[in-house]
């Protein structure tokens, strides 16, 4: 896209001259470094619940943050007014961070390069409502039929369309256009009159709308939601205490995201408080693990073209072979540490400052049958599903929650087991791996990830892996 | 647009929604300016400051919704927003339980609930700053192992909420608050522990002193040390005030009228029902001055109120919106809770335990060998079921004392169990938020670790 054809410039008769002048103004007071961030976004969702489609909805929201770096200071402002005297203003207050002589610069701003991860021609959001709503009537008509069991089902389908605009004083201009679209399904099974079970599913990615029609249905995603749902209503309690754990392909990899990622963001390495800090080098896992985060997959909900301050996201190795090879930086922390930007500087929207932060991170695939490794647990827990996680980035220690997992007895699947909560130490639980599948798996496109307040799309990938000991919280 | 003419706006959009097709329209404005001061190693990080408003439109059509919401209030933004909202609600199903409250329901508390405070708006930037590093100097003061920090902020917003609907009801309040946080990182060997502690309150005047909060944000990392991995065991769990409040977050959950018309909480079809012990008293309460969870009226232009959850163990009511009311049979406890956009859903006031009247050194004292937890992780909590599987840290009791510092394991049970299995109730209810519990001891958990 080129900055003319962009809705700044279309619309909000916003030039290259004005996006000069409110950088002057930015480092007016001073400061090495300012930018820009414009955004515009259209949101839209439907919700289905009761076979009853409850809810319709669609919004607008814009405006521009201005950040000013000095040293290790940063201000920002935003404005959710894009006229000239509120940017300006924004400019100002952001300003005031830097105290010395104002810089009197030239910026030439150039556009960049930037990938091109996701060629949609009509986005979703750009698509009409009809077609839309159908997805969560299909859904919810698919859940039910999946098994007579199936009392309840919820579908929500939202979708949207970034615009951004990141100019920066180093001459940067960058312009992206972002969709992002999402069917989520939760499900609930009851039988004989006992207690209800969930199971929940979902998907989608950077994509056209037809990737919901031709490649996961809203029917694929149902069956799974119900199939989930239908499969706990057996479940036994979980084990407690340390044992071996099996992790499915795919979601799963939120271990990675637990465990390592968010403890190798630059941000917390700078400053000395992550449980990986100092570690470069170092071996954090064993040497059957390769940890990548990669935001440059085409069409991947964890995805950018540029990341939010205006650089191409990259292929980042994490851990290479056991070792820890690098951090995750964004601008202010590469600066600070004498580091070239990963492109992993991301904010949710332009109220926010950016900080580094993961994409697409996961595992690459090993050489084991994922049979083989199920085969070589005489007693464990095999986890194919989960919530959320949360990691404590000092201490190091991280969760994450199993919403569908099995024993494991001699070798083979049993039981399904209730939720359980799986407890580890960031630098030491990789170190336990001890056999890696050959089934490389991404998830289906749903993960959001907050930290410090700010949440964004990641995705998350792992093949089959088996960790020779993690501690179960379960009751039995 | 002038920020007074804003009642004005929000009624002139129901008003032209209303002649565009709506049959009913509600309309909420929302405004707020917030500021953000963070300080690290004695040096000021990071400042913010900014405002923003948006307006959210809900319309019916008979018994279809459609809903839209803007941050552009230009005449183009609203005209886009109308536009929006009339189109969508021709693809919702109709549903016979949409609509708006009666209108003998919708009312605002009279009087002042005292939910802003001028102070707020007046504090120099250069003194919030201050009080920042105040916070932080106390909390890297307090030993010589806190070495590090992860700093201190100074966050204060204040705002101004305005509904209108098709009925008639018109309100609008202002909300102010403050508050003052610090993380320092303490070291031994090779252990690195993290804490926190904050203070927050609608003026300032309200705020405990810097240094109080850097000690005591201290003395939590400090006392995480060299924490150890326990054996897996069955043994009763006191949470201490911090995590006692996560639990209510649960409850309320449970209690959510969404949830219980879906069955999708264990608490569902369970009202006049023994459900917890009766040391357990559950409030609502919309009202209560000064708090964060208090309001005039709810996002459906319904009065708040207090509503009694749980009555000595005895399950009395759900918190409701206008629409789990009329799925349920019931009257809406105006629990309805918004952002700009979408169909109202449901949100708690004040929710607390009424206080018991044992002090937590006692509830320890009574405790042979046991877990007192002081921090909880991630999300295994099923709402559905019950079940409940947490990472936890904390410090091991033994002999009635606190004995030495446990990380990472997990404390797991059922919440129906840990409800009626309550032993006792602490004497320290404070709020610190709109969702406060006291120290609350819980017989038997499953702690496990090795």
């Amino acid at each position: 896209m080129r900055f003319s054809e962009s809705v700044f410039a279309a619309r909000f008769n916003i030039t290259k001259q004005d996006l000069e002048a409110y950088l002057a103004e930015a480092l007016s007071q001073g400061g090495d470094y300012a930018d820009l961030y414009f955004e515009y976004l259209l949101t839209s969702s439907i919700s289905i619940d009761e076979s009853i489609v409850k809810s319709a909805a669609q919004g607008v929201s814009m405006g521009v943050g201005v950040r000013v770096i000095a040293g290790e200071r940063t201000g920002y402002a935003y404005s959710d007014d894009l006229s000239p005297e509120k940017v300006r203003k924004a400019a100002r207050v952001a300003a005031c961070i830097a105290a010395g002589p104002g810089k009197v610069e030239k910026f030439d701003l150039n556009e960049g390069a930037r990938h091109n991860l996701y060629p949609v021609l009509t986005a979703p959001t750009e698509t009409a409502f009809a077609e839309r709503v159908d997805l969560v009537k299909r859904a919810d008509r698919a859940a039910r039929a999946y098994d007579p069991r199936i009392f309840q089902v919820q579908a929500v389908y939202a979708d949207n369309l970034r615009q951004v605009l990141v100019a920066t004083s180093d001459g940067v201009l960058s312009l992206d256009r972002q969709p992002l679209a999402r069917l989520s399904i939760s499900a609930l099974a009851r039988q004989n009159g006992g207690p209800p079970q969930r199971g929940h599913a979902g998907g989608g990615g950077r994509v056209e709308l037809d990737y919901f029609l031709k490649e996961k249905t809203p029917e694929h995603f149902a069956a799974e939601a119900a199939r989930e749902a239908v499969v706990m209503l057996d479940a036994v309690d979980a084990p407690a205490g340390e044992m071996t754990v099996v992790l499915g392909p795919g979601w799963p990899g939120i271990l990675l995201h637990e465990a390592v990622g968010h403890g190798l963001e630059a941000d917390f390495n700078r400053k000395g408080v992550s449980a990986f800090s100092g570690r470069v080098g170092q071996k954090v896992a064993s040497e059957l693990c390769t940890v990548v985060d990669d935001g440059t997959i085409a069409g991947r909900r964890g995805s950018l073209n540029v990341d939010d301050e205006g650089n191409p996201t990259r292929r980042n190795v994490l851990i290479e072979n056991g070792v820890l090879r690098g951090y995750l930086q964004d601008r202010l922390s590469s600066a600070l540490m004498r580091s070239d930007s990963t492109g992993s500087g991301r904010r949710e929207s332009y109220a926010h400052i950016p900080m580094p932060r993961m994409t697409n991170t996961f595992m690459l695939a090993g050489e084991s049958a994922p049979e083989d490794i199920i085969r070589s647990v005489p007693k464990g827990l095999y986890c194919v599903n989960f919530g959320g996680g949360q990691v404590d980035i000092t201490s190091g220690n991280f969760v994450f929650s199993a919403s569908e997992s099995y024993l494991i007895e001699d070798g083979r699947i049993t039981r399904p087991v209730r939720n359980a909560t799986l407890i580890g130490n960031g630098p030491e639980a990789l170190k336990y791996v001890s056999m890696v599948g050959n089934d490389l798996r991404l998830d289906e496109g749903i993960g959001v990830c907050g930290k410090e307040g700010q949440s964004v799309q990641v995705g998350v990938g792992i093949p089959t892996i088996k960790v020779d000991r993690m501690t179960v919280g379960g009751t039995a | 647009m002038n920020s007074d003419c804003l009642v004005e706006l929000a009624q002139d959009i129901i008003k032209r929604a209303c002649a565009a097709g709506a049959t009913d329209a509600e309309c909420t404005i929302a405004e707020g300016d917030e500021f953000s001061a963070n300080v690290r190693m004695r040096e000021l990080e990071n400042l913010k400051e900014a405002g923003s408003r948006g307006a959210g439109l809900r319309i019916l059509i008979g018994s279809k919704t459609g809903a839209s919401y803007t941050s552009d209030l230009s005449p183009e933004g609203i005209g886009l927003l109308l536009k929006s909202a009339i189109e969508l609600a021709d693809i919702t199903t109709d549903d016979p339980h949409a609509g708006l409250p009666d209108r003998d329901e919708s009312g605002s508390i009279p009087g002042d609930l005292r939910l802003h405070s001028p102070d707020v708006e007046t504090l120099e930037t250069g003194f919030k700053i201050d009080c920042a590093k105040r916070a932080e100097a106390a909390a890297l003061a307090a030993d010589p192992r806190i070495f590090n920090s992860e700093g201190a902020s100074f966050d204060s917003h204040v705002g101004r909420r305005i509904f209108a609907n098709s009925r008639g009801f018109t309100g609008e309040y202002r909300t102010s608050y403050c508050s003052l946080s610090a993380a320092p990182v303490a070291r031994d060997g090779d252990s690195m522990e993290r804490d926190y502690w904050y203070t927050m309150a609608r003026g300032f005047a309200g705020l405990e002193p810097p240094e109080q909060v850097g000690r005591i944000a201290a003395g939590r990392a400090l006392r995480r040390l060299n924490a150890v991995k326990v054996e897996t065991q069955r043994v009763p769990v006191v949470f201490e005030p911090r995590t006692a409040r996560t639990l209510l977050d649960n409850l309320y959950e449970a209690v959510h009228g969404m949830s219980v018309y879906r069955h999708e909480s264990f608490l569902a079809g369970r009202l006049g029902e023994k459900v917890a012990s009766e040391r357990i008293t559950l409030i609502d309460d919309g009202t209560l001055p000064g708090l964060f969870g208090t309001s005039p009226f709810d996002d459906e232009g319904v009065p708040s109120r207090r509503t009694v959850v749980i009555e000595r163990g005895v399950l009395k009511n759900y918190l409701l919106n206008t629409y789990a009311a009329r799925k349920l049979g019931m009257k809406t406890t105006g629990n309805a809770s918004r952002g700009l956009t979408g169909n109202a859903g449901i949100g708690h006031g004040n929710f607390f335990v009424e206080k018991g009247d044992r002090t937590p050194e006692e509830i320890i004292a009574g405790v042979p060998n046991g877990f007192y937890v002081t921090e909880l992780m991630g999300f295994g909590v099923n709402i559905v079921t019950g079940d409940y599987s947490r990472g936890a840290a904390g410090l091991w009791i033994r002999n009635g004392e606190l004995a030495f510092a446990v990380s990472e394991v997990t404390i797991a049970g059922n919440l129906k169990d840990m409800l009626l299995g309550l032993e006792a109730v602490g004497s320290d209810l404070e709020f610190r938020g709109s969702v406060a519990a006291p120290t609350l001891k819980i017989g038997e958990m499953t702690v496990g670790g090795k």
